[in-house]
Order: structure tokens, then sequence, then C-alpha cells
């Protein structure tokens, strides 16, 4: 029996009446089961390193849920993770693989610090929202750059904003190092490659005291629920969500397509630069520092937003749910490894684990509820085509959460 | 449409799971970070017990009073591995050598190489009770700056750096890494028979650049006309450029070689395997290349340490930069047995270490 | 810069990108292997991570170097039944699962080497083997002729890879499922399997390359990639998915990074512009796409998994 076959076979038999139970379960429970199993993985995982699971998991939630100070440690760690992740909604669903999400938080970071050192004196209420906004430009800027590629040169945007990434790392070294660098030397060895201290007046305010909830918090919440606006309430986001579905079609119905594809890119950087900015702006720091790498800064937000959002199937909204239950596998990821001594590269390994197990029960999923419900086409399937390039049948974007 | 309200409605139950499991496992809820300080024996344990010299602690130690009845937490934040035989081993050896003397808890996190999430891990242990926590980057010093003042009680330290800020609980520390680069340059000059050095760094900033300075200060006071050019790769974590550039060099007639920080692993890789004397620092690397390391540079922490531990005992908790050098035993330059040094090389190389103790000779900075 | 063009630093100059290169290519001629079928595999770092880590460990334990680099393939063959179930059986996503299986690796390959290993030792590597009589051409032996086994096998396998997408029924079978998987079902054609079979290739292509490129340094390290799968991934697209685009771009990446590595030691380019010359490579490799780009058409079904209607 081949392997298609046996897949068949089982949805078969969950399809049947026979099956309505697991039917029922696959359709409502893929995503727990797959994050049980991944656990479980896990669990062995720390058992083989000498670990106990029990202390570890334990550790994981707590550090993660457990009180107001790991619940405000989780609403931070989830900031950039929801708006890389619904920057990727807005290039994704125009059919826009972004993977410079990266370079665009750094250099978003690097305007937004630069224009307060520019404009030390501006008054709070007009400097905090002036480097909110600078962040997102720079962004845009590198986001439109691999998209402008795209649109008029056919130029891959994997290839290009992959290749951005490695020019914006050193464009922060080089900035940081160099042109903004804060000049009173603090060690024999010369200068550190960070900036002066920003004015305290674009610090972003924290809300509850004690802890570091900031207002990027309440912020990038309500970015998110714009942008939802935007997508599935406006003209244009109406012609993002039809060029990603078919390019030809939109340009046939008279939508600038080039265009389009420029902006939803220009877009999707501008999310990850205001991310960038609240990461600067909302640091324990007060400065933009870095080590030399992108990680260092980022903390790899850049690529777990691309996660982030596909667990919220694209949709922003959420993607807030989903950038705070991986904020929170992160933040919990640190305690897990004081607890036990398991270093927390295994969350990432988890973490991947997870997002296999759940992409792979999605496939059962859906042959599960296309089963019950009796649909036709086995092929509805709910984001845009990623990569792809014919038009898809029924797919489900109104957006309807 | 149908689709959609399954995923969310099972990406919501599966949120619905995950916070009624840790309502139910959070028994307190304390407000102040979980984290448990424990005397992390993994982390300490994994530290392989590669050839470990003694630190000879020289001259001005401040004598410690008897510290056995008061124990002293102190917490260890690293940006890179325990065992990378390099910045954060120098570190974490120095504290466990100590840790009987002094009667310490040692905590230590270490690839805290994302600074945000270095900023909680400090704060956490700061709020933990710990009476020491040190910050072992200069990256992380724009977050003592910051937190230092909300801790009054806890002490802080901050390195490699110069400047405590005017704060009464940071201390500083850094090492005049030129002194060390400046002896072995010198030795590396004489041992060079093209004449040509290959120094490989990772940017151009701090602890490298200084020991890269001294290195080529040094190779040019014994032979004005060598080459001691730095190629600075621009990261300080990919292998394979370092390698590159030790290739390079190479290929550019350079027969001795030298690099710093945590990925010059790759360039001594190709010492190795081309056979070719190399000079390394922060801590010895003799390991990695037995028969091709000439010395390492090691950084000693202990002294600065026990001047820190004591200056806190007496009730001191900042307010003072150390610096190690040659001279203090802070810094050393430790030779490799399995190298055959010319002993003219060896005598030259101990007349600049006495010589830059005693102050005669000046090492440009 | 008179010194850059002698002969010695030029043959050693091309002959050391040469060998920076052979780890992007194997990646990406796996990769496009597995593009020209319909699959995209964004897992590739991951696997070479843990390629590379295998072959690190199996090294320290046996100091075999061949069963070491057998190990690292192994390593990515395994990987690839994992990226083949998930992508062609189950259909998933294949962007979300491919990053899924690289955070896998990275953490896994980590966590490996931070408790089996724990301090780095260094490992024997292959030495470069000179092919004789070749190796003597003046200028062109030393470039090409004087590298390691691994490079010369990357390098053979780029016509090897041509010849066996263009010229073998496999291999149009490849190419007919990319394009039209619903033709090639019609006419019996396994797409399934065929995709499962390139998959398999792929991956072991890459734990190949992980192997490659942990014989360049000598050494493991945590992210010892440093990215470079998404590179060679970036690569396939330059190369627009035919194997001897995949070597020119590998080469010019390589190459380029070489070249701005020589520079600098010879003093070119001076210290104040290090970091920015730091981006060539990338820049050089965009430039070059802007004004190459005809309009490559990717493979048409790349991406979409295959159901068979009705």
């Amino acid at each position: 029996m081949s392997a298609r076959e046996s897949t068949e076979l089982t949805a078969a038999i969950v399809a049947s009446g026979r099956g309505r139970w697991g039917r029922f379960l696959l359709t409502w429970f893929a995503l727990p089961s797959a994050l049980i199993i991944a656990l479980l993985l896990g669990a062995v995982m720390m058992l083989a390193l000498g670990a106990n699971p029990v202390t570890g998991y334990r550790a994981l939630l707590q550090g993660a849920f457990g009180g107001s100070y790991a619940l405000s440690s989780t609403a931070i760690q989830a900031v950039p993770l929801l708006l890389v992740g619904v920057g990727i909604c807005i290039a994704f669903r125009a059919n826009v693989f972004n993977i410079g999400g990266e370079g665009q938080i750094a250099i978003g970071g690097l305007l937004s610090a630069a224009t307060a050192l520019t404009f030390p004196d501006l008054p709070g209420f007009i400097l905090l929202p002036l480097v909110l906004l600078a962040g997102a430009l720079g962004g845009a800027v590198w986001g439109a750059i691999p998209g402008f590629f795209k649109a008029n040169y056919n130029v891959n945007e994997i290839l290009s904003t992959i290749m951005l990434n490695l020019v914006a790392v050193q464009v922060m070294n080089f900035l940081l190092a160099g042109p903004m660098v804060d000049q009173s030397p603090s060690s024999v060895g010369g200068l550190i490659p960070e900036t002066k201290v920003l004015p305290a007046s674009a610090q972003l305010p924290i809300l509850v005291t004690g802890t570091q909830l900031h207002l990027g918090v309440p912020i990038a919440v309500l970015v998110a629920i714009g942008v939802y606006v935007l997508l599935w309430r406006t003209s244009f986001g109406f012609q993002i969500r039809s060029v990603g579905l078919s390019r030809s079609a939109s340009a046939y119905a008279g939508m600038p397509v080039k265009r389009t594809i420029t902006l939803a890119m220009a877009l999707s950087g501008a999310m990850c630069g205001l991310a960038g900015a609240i990461l600067v702006f909302g640091s324990i720091s007060h400065r933009m520092v870095t080590d030399g790498s992108l990680t260092g800064f980022t903390g790899s937000a850049g690529f777990n937003g691309i996660v982030v959002a596909l667990f919220g199937g694209l949709n922003p909204l959420w993607t807030i749910v989903s950038a705070y239950l991986f904020g929170g596998l992160i933040v919990g990821g640190s305690a897990l490894q004081v607890a036990t001594g398991v270093p927390s590269d295994l969350v990432t390994a988890l973490s991947g684990t997870i997002v296999v197990l759940v992409v792979s029960l999605e496939y059962l999923r859906r042959r599960a509820r296309a089963q019950s419900m009796a649909l036709a086409s086995p092929r509805a399937s709910s984001a845009p085509p990623l990569l792809r390039n014919a038009p898809p049948q029924a797919t489900s974007d109104d957006g309807h959460p | 449409m149908q689709r959609h309200p399954d995923r969310k409605l099972s990406l919501g139950l599966a949120a619905v799971v995950v916070a009624l499991v840790a309502g139910a496992c959070s028994g307190s809820s304390t407000p102040a970070p979980t984290v448990a300080p424990s005397p992390s024996p993994a982390a300490a344990a994994s530290v392989a017990p590669s050839a470990s010299p003694s630190p000879a602690a020289a001259a001005s130690v401040a004598p410690s009073p008897s510290a056995a009845a008061v124990t002293l937490k102190v917490a260890l934040v690293a940006p890179s591995a325990v065992n990378d035989l390099a910045f954060t081993q120098s570190m974490v050896e120095a504290l466990n050598s100590l840790k009987a003397k002094y009667n310490l808890e040692i905590s230590v996190s270490d690839n805290q190489f994302v600074v945000a999430t270095a900023a909680n891990v400090i704060q956490n242990y700061a709020s933990q009770g710990y009476n020491l926590v040190i910050a072992h980057g200069s990256q992380y010093g724009s977050i003592l700056q910051q937190l230092a003042p909300q801790f009054p009680n806890v002490s802080f330290a901050w390195g490699t750096a110069g400047s405590t800020y005017n704060l009464p609980n940071v201390f500083a520390y850094q090492v005049n890494s030129n002194e060390g680069g400046y002896v072995q340059g010198a030795m590396a000059a004489m041992l060079s028979t093209s004449k040509v050095l290959g120094v490989i760094g990772p940017i151009a900033v701090g602890d490298a650049k200084l020991y890269v300075d001294g290195f080529c200060a040094g190779a040019k006071s014994v032979v004005a006309s060598i080459s001691c050019i730095p190629v600075y790769t621009g990261s300080f974590s990919d292998v394979s450029l370092m390698s590159a550039a030790a290739t390079t060099f190479v290929a550019n007639k350079a027969d001795v070689l030298t690099g710093t920080a945590q990925a010059v692993v790759g360039a001594i890789g190709v010492a190795k395997s081309k056979n070719l004397p190399w000079f390394g620092t922060q801590w010895t690397q003799a390991s990695l290349a037995p028969s091709q390391v000439v010395s390492s540079q090691v950084y000693d922490w202990t002294p600065i340490l026990e001047q820190i531990l004591a200056t806190i005992q007496t009730g001191k908790l900042g307010g003072a930069t150390f610096t190690g050098t040659l001279g203090n035993g802070g810094e050393q330059i430790q030779f490799n047995p399995g190298f055959s040094l010319p002993a003219a090389v060896k005598a030259k190389a101990d007349s600049l270490i006495k010589g830059i103790t005693d102050g005669t000779i000046n090492v440009p900075q | 810069m008179n010194q850059f063009f002698t002969v010695d630093v030029l043959t050693a100059t091309i002959a050391s990108g040469i060998a920076l290169a052979t780890p992007f290519l194997l990646a990406a001629l796996g990769e496009t292997i597995g593009q020209r079928s319909g699959v995209i595999n964004l897992g590739v770092d991951g696997i070479m991570l843990l390629g590379a880590f295998a072959t690190y460990y199996v090294e320290l334990q046996t100091g075999n170097l061949l069963l070491a680099i057998l190990a690292g393939m192994a390593t990515g063959t395994v990987m690839g039944v994992v990226t083949a179930f998930v992508s062609v059986t189950l259909k998933a996503e294949q962007g979300i699962s491919g990053i899924g299986i690289y955070l896998f690796g990275l953490g896994f390959s980590s966590l490996l080497f931070q408790k089996l290993v724990g301090t780095p030792l260094p490992i024997a590597t292959l030495p470069p083997v000179g092919i004789p009589v070749l190796d003597s051409i003046p200028l062109i032996g030393g470039m090409f002729f004087n590298q390691s086994l691994l490079v010369y096998l990357a390098f053979l396998l780029v016509p090897v890879v041509a010849f066996l997408l263009n010229r073998t029924t496999y291999g149009l079978k490849i190419r007919a499922v990319g394009e039209n998987p619903a033709a090639a079902d019609s006419v019996g054609v396994s797409v399934a399997r065929i995709r499962w079979s390139s998959v398999l290739i792929g991956c072991t292509f890459a734990g190949l390359a992980g192997a490659s490129l942990l014989m360049y340094g000598g050494i493991f390290q945590i992210n010892l990639t440093q990215s470079e799968g998404f590179i060679a991934v970036a690569l396939v697209y330059f190369g627009a998915w035919r194997p001897i685009g995949v070597m020119f771009g590998s080469l010019l990446y390589g190459l380029v990074g070489v070249v701005i590595l020589t520079w600098k030691s010879l003093g070119i380019i001076p210290l104040s512009a290090s970091d920015l010359a730091a981006t060539a490579p990338a820049v050089i490799t965009v430039l070059a796409l802007l004004f190459l780009a005809r309009r490559f058409r990717q493979p048409a079904a790349l991406g979409r998994p295959f159901e068979r209607e009705g």
C-alpha cells in the first residue's frame, strides 16, 4: 500500500460514521494535540538529558504565565513577534515571501534611534510618535527594495530579502561603531558600539509599575487590529489579497499589480521597523546596542514572527494569540534552563517540532472536515498560495475570525 | 469561511488549555521573577577540565578577610558558551577557582547574546537577592547604567569596560590586552621568516581591537617593516569566515597567525593544518592545536575578582575600576610546552614582560 | 593592488573561494532537485547543522573521516524522510514545515553539541589532494586542481545532476511532476514517489553540505552554518533552477567573499570600510541577478502539494 493510499484510507476511516469522534477530535483538537505530542517528545528529550520533565515544564509554564511579572515578560516578548507576524500577514497575503524581517527590524531601530539623537529636545508627545514613525519608515524602505525588485525585475524575494539581511547587519555595525557611536570613551579598549543614552522623553512609558510592561504592548495590539481592518475593510487591502491570489486576474481587473506588491512589501517592512523602534525605546538599556549580530538585537523575531503569523492563519487578530503563546514559549525557555540546566535550545527544537506537527495535522484535519461537511472540493485551503503560481480554488479569505 | 472557525477555535482552545494548566501550576504567583537561584551545576560541570593554568595571583591582591561564614551569591551573565575557550570560559574558571575561598554560590547564564533578554536575566538575578551580578560583556553596560540605581543593595560588575557611570554599586573591569598583544607580536615577528603576519579579528571594537593594535605594535617594534594588517571579518561567531580569512593570510605568505573572538577556532584549525605558529588570546588555546600554539595571552580574572569580593565585604558595593595588566597577574602569557620555542624568542618575551611590568616599556594604545 | 594580481595571491584566492563555495553548492544542488519536482525545502539550514554535527561527533568518536562523512549524509537522508513525509505524504504547507525543520535542526544540534561534546575539539579534516598533471598547469592548476576530495565531488556533481535532470527518464519525471503533476499522474507517474525520492536526494545533499562545511572549518560550533542554508536556497533562484546556474551563483558568492578578505589583508580595503565591505557578496549577488534576470519561470507546481482529483 503506498503512502498516499494509506493516508486516504485513514481519512476514509475517519470519515466513516464509526470515526465521527475521530473526526470531531481532529477538527477541533488538531492544534492542542500537536502541542501535546510535541511536549511529550520534549519530555523524552529532557529525560535523555537527565532532567526532570515535570520540573522543566512547570518552570516553563511558570516562567511564561505564572504571575504578573511572568505575564508582563511574555507580553513584552510577544510585541516584536506580533508586529513581525502582522507584517508577514500583509506580505504573504500578497504572495510575497518576506524573510527579511530581521534586517527590517534593525534598519527601523537604527532610523528611530537616529531620529531621537537628532531631535533630543522635542517634548515626549511629539518625539515618541516621531521615533515610532521613523522606525516604521526605515523598515518600509528596507522592505520596499526587495518588493520593487520583485515587482519590476522579477528578482525572487527570497533571495533579495535574505541578502538584505546580510547587508543590514553590517550597516548596523558600521553606524553604531561609527557615526552613531557614543563618543564618551568608557574603556581602555575604546568605544563600545552603542548610541548615547537616548532621550528619556522618547522612552516608551511603563504601564504597570514594578514590571517592564510598556506602551509598546497595546500599540502592537492596536496595530494588529488596524492591519486587520486594512486587509479586509479597505480597497487597498482587497488589492493586496487579490494580487496574492492571482496576479493575472488582478491585472486584468485593472489593479496596479506592481505598485501593490511594492507597497505590500513596504508595509510589511514597516511593521518590522516599528518592532525595531519599540525594541530600542522599550529596552532597559535606553540605548541601541549591538554585539555584532542581528539576533543580538532582534532575538530572532524577524524569523519567529513568520511562524507566529502562519499559526495565526495569516489573520492579524489571531496572530495576537499566537504571538502571545510563542512569546511565552521563549520566556519560559529561559526559566526552563535555569531550573533544569537543559539549554534553552531545547525550546527552539521544541518549537520546530510543534510547527511540523501542526502543519502535518492540517491536512488530515482538512480531509476530516471536508468529509464531514461533504464538500466536493478537497483543495480548499485557508491561506493564499505561498509560492504557488496558479490560482487556487475556493480559498477562504473573507477574514471572518 | 468554513475553515477559519475551526482553526481559530482550536487555536483558542489551545490557548485556553495552556492558560488553565498554567494557572493550575503556578502556586504562589509572586510578582518577582521566578528564576530559581540554583548553583547551576550543569553550567559549571560542562566546563571541560582543559589545561587549566593555575592562576598565580601576583602582587597586588587585597588580603582576603575570613570570609568563611557568609555565603556570597554571585551571578554571571555572559554572551557566549561557558566552554568557548575564550572570553566567557576565562571568567567562569576564575569564579570557580574562588568558590571555596570566598564561600560563593555561583549561578551562570551563558549564551546571552540577545541584549534585551540579558537585561531581563540581570534584572532577575538582582531581584533574587544576589550579592554580586557580573555582566561579562561590554554590550551589557547600558543595562547596568539603568538597573543599578534600582537595586542599591546589589553590587554589579561590568567588563570589559572602564567606566562605572559614577554609580556607587557598579564595578568596572578591563584588561590591557594591548600589553599581552605587544609581547606576542614581538615574538611573532621574531618567529616569522616571511615577515608577514596574519591577524584576524571580529569587529574593530573594544578588547579585540586593543589586542590587535598591541600585537602589531609589538611586531613592528622588532621588525619595523613587518606586514601586520588585521582583517576584521565582521562577525564574532562566523567560524568559516575566520577560516577563510586565515587561509587568505596564508596565501599572502603569512607564516604566523593570531586572532581573537569565539569564532577564532576556525582560524586555529587553519594554523593547525598548515602547521603554522598560532598565538592565542583570552584563554589557553593549546588544546586546539597542541603543536602550533606558541603561547596564549590568558585573562586571569582572579585578582580582579578577589579585589571586588573583598571590597564588597567591606560594605562598598562599587565605584572602582580594575585593570588587569601583565604586572598584576590579570593578564598572563602562558607558553605552550608543546611548541619548541627558540631560547632567544623566549628571552625577548621575558624581557618585554619585565619591561612592561616595570613601566620601562610603554605600550602604545 | 599590485600585490593582489600576483600569481600566488590570485591562485590562492580563487582556490579558497572555490573551497568556501562548496557547502553552498552542495546544499543548493540538492535543493534544486527537490524544487524541480515541486517541493520547496526551507529546512536546509537545519539539516546542514544536523549533518555537520553528526559528522563531527562520529569523527570524534571513531577518528574515521569516511565514516563520519557518511554519517553526515545519512543524517541528511533521515531528515529527508521526515521532510518528505510531511511535505509530500501529509501535504503540509511546505514553507512552514521547512521553517519548523530548521528550528528543530538548529535547536537539536545545539543541544546535542552542548550535552555530548561541551568543549570543542578540532578534528582532522580532508587534506587538499592535487590531481596529478593537472595541478602543475601554471595558474589554473593551483586554483582548481588542488582541493579536497569533497570539493571535487561537489563540482563533479554539477554535470551529474544536470545530466540526471535533463537526460534521464527519471529526470524527465522529476520535471514533469514539478511542472504539471496532474498530467504526469494521468500518464501513470507516481507523483508522490518521485517527490519522495527527489526530496530524499536533496536532503542527503544537505547533510553532505553540512559535512563539507565542517571539513572547511575543522571544528563545530553552535549555529555553525550562520544561515548559510537559506543563502543556498536563495542561490537556487539565482541559478534559475539549473545546476550550472547554481554553480555560478555559489562561486560568485564564495569568491566575492574571499576577495574581500584578501583585499582587507593586503590593506586595499581600509579599516573604516571593513564593515560595509563585508556586504559585498550579498550586494553583488542581488545586483547580478538584477542584470541577469530574464523571465526565468519557476517550476509551475512549486510549493503546491498534489492531490489527485476525483
